[in-house]
């Protein structure tokens, strides 16, 4: 309300067209790496390439999901409508990450499938943020919140759970974390976190709010 | 047991002595004309004459494009692509290579030197700790007849490798996020030093080795992972205790000093039980097959290993 925005706001009578070009973009990724690998432009180990990209493209989503309310709490950028649309678009990076694993990779050896997931800590732990996800995903819709009320946003902070399983996730797969991976990690670590000092944050903000408030009154 | 049983060679493959004394000649003087034509270290690889070995296999050879643009060789980065973009700048020639330690005969070996050595065909299988494989036409000299050359003490007990600095030509060794502590370093026990299997390579396709793959020379050991053939080499140490190489130091949970091809021992992380054959299948078609103990050089090898706890030594 007093957030002066930072961006030339964007007229109501697009918002809604808006957040359908964010799905239709946020698709794009995984679209294009699987142009590729039909084309032969992932290289020669076209299936690994393409599930790391949909796998560090969920992650991309997830982060952009969770820097919505610190951009509006800190920066005054209100981009609270694209914040369903970013999650469910982890979701769907999600799942066709597993989806390619379980296919292209795997084959549909469910018994290689379902031996990882019960032996490889990082794919166990990968599974768990696909099966957590699934409610969250389920639930994004206004039918839903107003259904859940008050739980609804209780059932909604397991994405923080999400985002730092999905994190570790990332750090096991690889060889050595480098920059890429640590960059990743970083971010998500940072907008977690965040959530842990938000209130003190919040209400620091206010009090110089209101010390400011009465100074102009008096001007 | 015997303690290497080499594979039979047919009559009609051996060269006559003679013959393969004018092509050595012949052949150490055109690669040696060859690396100075390239002039200041040319990313472009020079044509480099071997001959024939027994050591060859029945399986297709991954595509020359593949072997030279998809490995890992985190002195130019970390990606697989890395390695043929960023090494560009790297000068393989002039080059040599110290071999020192418990030897008789301690000696600076130049590049041309070493080239004078019988260069051979070997292609070998080679599969990535990662869980890839290939399967690679290299040019190289068996290790011992480096090793030879300089009279090793009995009490050498291991060789110790080590990789290049030079942080001006390799960008993955300079910056602010370095994955690994330089110079690389590596090892093996005398035994598998020597093993015939075990070789310098210092070309692969015909040509001389590429920057990308350790020009201008490196190990090549086709049973173990990867990362213990070692690229870009400048010194050979002959030690007594059993030296110190780079993943374990990074790792020693995940990265054994021995690091045999071991389909029944997982990394940590995932399954060394099956591998990915690049450059074939593509997109769609499955080309995940079984890895094989030793990479499939059990035959030649296991009996170096009689006695020890693979699960343990891995």
């Amino acid at each position: 309300m007093l957030s002066i925005p930072a961006l030339p706001t964007l007229p109501r009578r697009y918002h809604r067209a808006s957040v359908w070009a964010l799905y239709a973009i946020g698709l794009c990724p995984a679209v294009w790496y699987f142009y590729l690998g039909l084309t032969g432009g992932l290289g020669f180990n076209p299936v690994k390439e393409f599930e790391h990209a949909l796998g560090i493209w969920a992650l991309r989503f997830v982060i952009a999901t969770l820097a919505i309310t610190p951009l509006r709490d800190l920066a005054g950028i209100n981009w609270m409508r694209y914040r369903r649309a970013l999650g469910l678009l982890t979701f769907y990076y999600v799942l066709i990450h597993f989806a390619v694993y379980v296919s292209l990779d795997l084959r549909f050896n469910f018994g290689a499938v379902w031996g990882d997931i019960a032996k490889r800590p990082y794919i166990t732990i990968g599974f768990a943020c696909l099966l957590l996800l699934i409610p969250l995903a389920a639930t994004s819709n206004n039918w839903s919140i107003r259904k859940l009320a008050q739980a609804w946003n209780r059932l909604h902070k397991l994405i923080y759970v999400i985002a730092v399983g999905g994190a570790i996730h990332y750090v096991l797969a690889v060889k050595s974390v480098t920059l890429v991976p640590f960059v990743h990690v970083a971010l998500i670590v940072l907008l977690v976190t965040y959530r842990a000092v938000r209130r003190p944050i919040l209400d620091w903000k206010r009090g110089k709010r209101s010390e400011a408030r009465p100074a102009r009154s008096q001007a | 047991m015997p303690a290497y049983r080499p594979p039979h060679i047919p009559a009609s493959e051996i060269t006559p002595r003679d013959i393969y004394l004018s092509r050595r000649h012949f052949m150490g003087a055109a690669a040696a004309a060859g690396l100075a034509m390239t002039g200041v270290g040319e990313a472009f690889a020079a044509p480099l004459a071997s001959s024939p070995s027994i050591y060859k296999l029945d399986e297709k050879l991954t595509p020359k494009e593949a072997v030279t643009t998809y490995n890992n060789f985190y002195e130019f980065g970390v990606n697989k692509e890395d390695p043929a973009a960023n090494s560009g700048d790297f000068k393989p020639t002039p080059w040599s290579v110290k071999v020192e330690g418990m030897v008789g005969k301690a000696a600076e070996f130049g590049l041309e030197e070493l080239l004078k050595l019988p260069l051979e065909d070997r292609t070998y299988r080679m599969r990535c700790v990662e869980g890839w494989s290939m399967v690679i036409p290299w040019i190289g000299f068996p290790l011992s007849a480096l090793l030879d050359k300089v009279d090793p003490l009995g009490s050498a007990k291991y060789v110790a490798f080590e990789t290049v600095v030079r942080p001006e030509e390799m960008p993955g060794q300079k910056g602010f996020f370095q994955p690994l502590p330089w110079p690389y370093i590596e090892g093996l026990r005398l035994d598998e030093a020597r093993h015939p299997l075990t070789i310098l390579a210092v070309g692969l396709y015909g040509e001389t080795l590429p920057n990308a793959n350790g020009a201008p020379i490196r190990l090549v050991v086709p049973w173990k992972y990867g990362f213990k053939s070692i690229k870009s080499i400048v010194r050979i140490s002959l030690v007594e205790k059993q030296p110190e190489t780079t993943w374990k130091n990074a790792n020693a949970r995940e990265y054994g000093f021995y690091s045999n091809v071991n389909p029944a021992v997982d990394h940590p992380r995932w399954s060394q039980a099956t591998e990915q054959r690049i450059g074939e299948g593509g997109f769609f078609g499955s080309n995940r097959r079984p890895t094989l103990p030793f990479n499939g050089y059990a035959d030649q090898v296991a009996s170096l290993y009689d006695g020890l706890d693979l699960k343990a030594n891995y």
